[in-house]
């Protein structure tokens, strides 16, 4: 059986921070990453770059070999955790081997979710979470006349761009009643949507799929009204549902996720969880939620690896707030915080000849959310004004009409 | 782990002029356009200039949320770099950043941030207010940080003294050959000479009287030269033992010529035996002998510029240093090293106390600092050869209110007392000054002959 004072369990951006972390505090004390991916790790995110060819997957790897060996970190790739003796402190993986760990971190992340639609189970279809799905689809990406999307999702609207790009008629199913829905707000997401259907993809929104049947080179889909849409490469991308199967029989209490405090620590002595798999504090409601997005991956791997070391210098989480980045077709749309609040007091500009638009949401004068579309601003700033709770009241003017510079110049003041 | 340079801003000088924006973007892009600068001065309704610039952070938020392993962290330079070839314009790092220093420029089409220009940032280049500094500090710890520290790990000085700092750097600096004179004072007291029959340091090391640390060490280095080994005699010393009691045997081993590196550590009294007053105290200064009440108002006296004394000695090499200016003391410390092989070389360094000085221990180097910028001691250095030569600019002084009123040894100042501290100041630079520029005129005729 090997042994490790610490183990992590995932190698995405949670477990490499947590690993960061301990080892700002901990240079000696024995870590072990285990991974379910064949090879060293590479972030979920990057994966619609390697469908659209952008990124080079020989090149996407976050860290090599060289980094572990320095780290002093041993390395298992290839097999998932299988299951869990709490009381043991025992971790078995799907090949069979054991570990034995004091302290462990469970960053598994999370597998597509895959809708109950009849028939699907008979039709092959892609789904695009890890670097082979990626290349597979890339692959395919070639040679499909008529595509179709299900879910409107960051991955789903990315993988959507590479098919118009590469000349495929495409169908996007978004069974809620926007694009990007979770992401961004409803005018935003209209002009997204409105820029696919400019390239010629079709965007069915508040839209359900009755069934899918197999058709020779591909595959046809039935909608409740009863059209019919063919199709030779179907990707299912209707989100994604926490890697937890191991969880049986482990006592670790899981809702969506595996439920975790404000330092990452799960129901059971001695284990955490970070990232995608884990429901951790919201900044805005007291019930827990699953955020996978990557900046909360990182605060949460950092949170648990500086606790998991009893590092002095630990802080509570300070709860997930949603935050996303998004490049379609050449132009960008980025959102931080949430976009309706009670009593809140919303500023839109938009110019509809350029399609700029930006929505600030006050609550209180400080700053709940900021939406835009080809109006940057700095999202990490704009962050720490909704987690600090920055009174803007005295730059109020200042920060509509200009909130880069204005949010700049206040992160300024608030640092020194 | 390694240090790594960084640019400094000190929002206090900045003016808003901008040049360091055009300065930055003519060299990432060709124009002048302050929007494409990877630096980015604020105006600040009413209140100054604030900054966006990225900090070439040492746990970077902008690489640990990178998804295409496009940022990373040079270890050699510090310098966090972007890899366009592998960037895919997801602005996630402008996510992980709270400085605002990596940003989206929609005119290059991704992001942007700085790259210390490659050890020679323009912005600093540019910055005519010293607004901008390129700390390069952190060489001095890359360089020294690998020698071997010959002192014994624990030193017992008071809380925030800056000595322990100062002695292991020059011992550092120094190296393994040679022998240590401390005479009485702070440093031994320190654990320098030891205790219980052990030395503090890793060479040898040896307590003289006050009165007789500079002729000891010059008989020192006289017998290991005949015995044919290169060793530094090195004086640790304070100021009383240097410019009151020891001051004898120093003026006459500095007038023989001796090859003795003497570090005079100015705390401005007699600080390990009760906080006296000595020659170097200052005027108006509280100490336990110039006290503060009725009668008295502290030292009634001016302190005696002791390097300007050794100056006139004709050494071989004299300067003055801080612990706030690192670098200048490194280069300095070198100098004075390579000079005490063929000569006296003295070294006096400013050494606030924060014992006796009374400020909070944490402030020993902002303290260091405020004496330099506002005046109160001036940095400067003097070989024979070249005449004497400022090394730290004179010509923006900050108000010296700034300093005094920083120490508790002179609250009790009236403006008679500042107004005097002042002129005597004056006169002091106004001496300096022309001894620099009859410096530079003998430079000037060398160079004509």
């Amino acid at each position: 059986m090997l042994q490790a004072r610490y183990l992590l369990v995932g190698s995405s951006h949670a477990a490499l921070e947590a690993l960061a972390a301990i080892r700002m505090h901990d240079a000696e004390g024995s870590v072990l990453l285990a991974t379910r991916d064949p090879a060293p790790p590479y972030s979920p995110t990057v994966l619609p770059y390697v469908v659209s060819g952008k990124s080079d997957p020989e090149r996407v790897r976050l860290r090599g070999a060289q980094y572990f060996d320095q780290q002093n970190v041993a390395l298992r790739c290839g097999s998932a955790l299988a299951s869990l003796d709490t009381a043991a402190r025992v971790a078995r993986f799907a090949d069979g081997e054991q570990v034995e760990y004091e302290r462990l971190l469970l960053a598994t992340g999370a597998s597509p979710a895959i809708p109950p639609i009849a028939g699907l189970k008979q039709v092959p279809f892609h789904v695009l979470r890890t670097l082979e799905d990626a290349v597979r689809l890339r692959t395919a990406l070639g040679s499909a006349k008529q595509a179709v999307v299900l879910g409107a999702g960051l991955i789903g609207m990315h993988a959507a761009e590479n098919l118009v790009n590469a000349g495929a008629e495409t169908t996007v199913i978004e069974m809620r009643s926007q694009v990007l829905p979770g992401y961004f707000d409803a005018q935003a997401a209209g002009l997204i949507a409105q820029a696919f259907a400019q390239r010629g993809a079709r965007v069915l929104c508040g839209q359900s799929v009755m069934s899918v049947a197999p058709r020779e080179n591909g595959f046809a889909l039935k909608l409740p009204g009863g059209e019919r849409i063919p199709g030779e490469l179907l990707l299912v991308a209707t989100g994604v549902r926490p890697a937890i199967d191991y969880l049986a029989g482990s006592g670790i209490a899981a809702d969506q996720g595996i439920l975790v405090d404000r330092r990452m620590r799960t129901s059971a002595a001695n284990i955490w969880a970070a990232g995608d798999v884990a429901q951790a504090a919201s900044f805005y409601r007291d019930a827990p939620v699953v955020n996978g997005i990557l900046p909360n991956a990182v605060e949460q791997g950092r949170v648990a690896g500086m606790d998991m070391a009893e590092d002095p210098g630990a802080k509570d989480y300070r709860g997930a707030v949603p935050i996303n980045t998004y490049h379609f077709f050449g132009r960008q749309a980025l959102s931080v915080g949430v976009d309706s609040v009670d009593g809140g007091e919303t500023s839109v500009h938009f110019d509809a000849q350029t399609g700029r638009y930006r929505k600030i949401v006050l609550r209180d004068n400080r700053l709940a959310g900021i939406f835009s579309v080809d109006m940057p601003f700095d999202a990490g700033v704009m962050v720490e004004l909704v987690l600090r709770r920055v009174d803007l009241g005295p730059v109020k003017q200042a920060f509509l009409d200009d909130p880069r510079q204005t949010a700049r110049t206040l992160m300024s003041k608030l640092w020194r | 782990m390694a240090a790594y340079e960084t640019i400094a801003f000190d929002a206090a000088r900045c003016n808003g002029c901008g040049d360091c924006m055009s300065a930055c973007a003519q060299a990432k892009t060709g124009n002048f356009e302050h929007a494409s600068s990877r630096i980015q001065i604020l105006p600040s309704a009413n209140d100054g200039f604030e900054l966006a610039l990225c900090r070439q952070c040492g746990d970077p938020g902008c690489v640990s949320v990178c998804p295409a392993a496009a940022l990373e962290k040079d270890s050699e330079s510090g310098v966090i770099a972007w890899d366009g070839t592998k960037c895919v314009n997801c602005l996630l790092c402008t996510v992980g950043c709270t400085y605002a220093g990596i940003a989206f420029d929609e005119r290059a089409g991704h992001v942007v941030k700085c790259d210390l220009c490659g050890g020679r940032p323009e912005c600093v280049k540019a910055c005519s207010e010293g607004a901008l500094r390129h700390v390069k500090s952190a060489r001095i710890y890359n360089r020294f940080g690998a020698l071997e520290d010959l002192f014994v790990p624990g030193l017992a000085g008071c809380q925030g003294c800056n000595t322990e700092l100062l002695i292991r750097h020059v011992l550092r600096a120094v190296g393994p050959e040679t022998v240590v004179a401390a005479p009485p004072g702070c440093i031994p007291g320190m654990g320098t000479v030891g205790y219980n029959g052990k030395t503090g340091t890793k060479v040898p090391v040896f307590h003289p009287l006050l009165t007789n640390t500079a002729s000891m060490l010059a008989g020192v280095r006289r017998t290991y030269k005949r015995k044919g080994r290169d060793v530094t005699a090195l004086a640790l010393a304070g100021d009383g033992g240097t410019a009151d009691v020891g001051f004898q045997s120093l003026s006459g081993a500095a007038e023989r010529g001796e090859e003795i590196l003497y570090v005079c550590v100015d705390n401005e009294g007699y600080m390990n035996t009760g906080m006296q007053r000595s020659g170097c105290t200052p005027f108006g200064a509280w100490t336990s002998t110039t006290p503060v009440g009725e009668r008295s108002h502290g030292k009634s006296r001016d302190a005696k510029n002791l390097p300007l004394l050794m100056m006139m000695h004709r050494c071989a090499f004299v300067a003055t240093a801080s612990t706030a200016f690192m670098e200048d003391l490194y280069a300095k410390l070198a100098k004075a090293i390579e000079a005490s092989k063929h000569g006296f070389a003295y070294l006096h360094i400013y050494s606030p106390c924060t014992s006796g000085w009374r400020f909070p221990s944490q402030a020993n180097i902002e303290v260091a600092r405020k004496a330099v910028e506002t005046g109160f001691v001036m940095l400067w250095e003097y070989a024979p050869e070249d005449g004497l030569r400022f090394t730290q600019a004179i010509d923006h002084l900050r108000p010296l209110g700034e300093y005094l009123e920083a120490l508790g040894k002179y609250r009790h100042l009236d403006a008679a007392q500042v107004a005097h501290i002042q002129a005597q100041l004056e006169k002091d630079l106004g001496l300096l000054k022309e001894l620099a520029a009859r410096g530079a005129q003998a430079d000037a005729r060398a160079l004509a002959s």
